[in-house]
């Protein structure tokens, strides 16, 4: 199975927590994480920023539902890398 | 579970809540004892029994009050901002950060809210109880139980002023001053209250 290595996501999320403790956050899931936010849009009670997850394998199940359960909710994917990973046994 | 706590009280903004609530009924706690203690002081000679029995029924009025009032009204304010939040965000938030604090941060704020005029309250009457349990130091001879605990709502309703004071900025002195204003004008209102009401 391929391996995430970087997803650029567009999401909406509450004021709180703020941009700084969100991506905090998010980059404790894992010490390989690094985490770029940008706050795109800002709106009466909702924010819309694009983040930026670069790690050596992103668990992406655990990225977005972490997200939800800090009130945000992706809107899309933007951009994606990944790396083949060659399945054992198909090189014998 | 206490990090988680910290957690969801800065993501709700509840400490600046729960901080109103403690100065708000704290305050209501002082003087409603200040008022209780004034009218047994004025209406003579009362023992401290009856006076610590009449004291500690307001005081568990006010913990239930307090408790339930703010539950009831912060938890009906706590849910209308999940929903508020939820129409802006166009999906249901129960598995949030925010479900959370919404079902757990109106106990927290009520528990200020009761336990605040409680805590105030059984202060004040830390002398009666002292003189009641016969642990009434012979230095402290030279005022009466009544008149300490008295003196004690006096400088709690200050020190309310002060710790308001020192959270908005204001000059902590002056709004000690006001608060302890309030306490006095409400004393001297109930001794008045009491020479009309002596009046044949």
């Amino acid at each position: 199975m391929a391996i995430v290595t970087r997803v650029v996501l567009d999401v909406l999320k509450p004021h709180q927590p703020n941009a700084l403790a969100f991506a905090s956050q998010l980059a404790d899931l894992d010490a390989s994480i690094k985490v770029n936010l940008v706050v795109q849009e800002v709106d009466d009670k909702t924010q819309t920023i694009v983040l930026s997850i670069t790690g050596e394998r992103l668990d992406f199940e655990l990225i977005t539902q972490h997200i939800k359960s800090m009130g945000g909710s992706v809107h899309s994917i933007d951009e994606v890398d990944v790396q083949g990973e060659a399945i054992r046994g198909s090189s014998d | 579970m206490f990090s988680r706590l910290r957690y969801l009280i800065e993501l709700s903004q509840s400490h600046r809540i729960a901080r109103r609530y403690f100065v708000t009924n704290g305050f209501d706690g002082v003087l409603a004892m200040l008022g209780l203690l004034m009218g047994f002081r004025v209406s003579g000679s009362v023992s401290i029994d009856v006076i610590i029995s009449a004291c500690v029924g307001a005081v568990v009025a006010l913990f239930v009050s307090g408790l339930s009032s703010a539950y009831i009204s912060e938890a009906a304010e706590k849910q209308h901002e999940l929903q508020a939040l939820e129409k802006s965000m166009l999906t249901a938030m129960d598995d949030s950060v925010h479900a959370e604090a919404a079902q757990w941060m109106p106990w927290l704020i009520a528990l200020v809210n009761g336990f605040s005029p409680l805590l105030l309250a059984l202060l004040i009457l830390v002398p009666l109880f002292m003189f009641q349990l016969q642990l009434w130091p012979d230095a402290l001879n030279i005022v009466s139980p009544l008149d300490l605990a008295i003196i004690v709502a006096l400088s709690l309703a200050f020190m309310l002023g002060v710790f308001l004071g020192r959270l908005n900025g204001h000059f902590w002195l002056w709004t000690g001053v006001r608060a302890l204003l309030v306490a006095v004008m409400t004393a001297l209102i109930i001794l008045l209250l009491n020479q009309f009401l002596a009046q044949p």
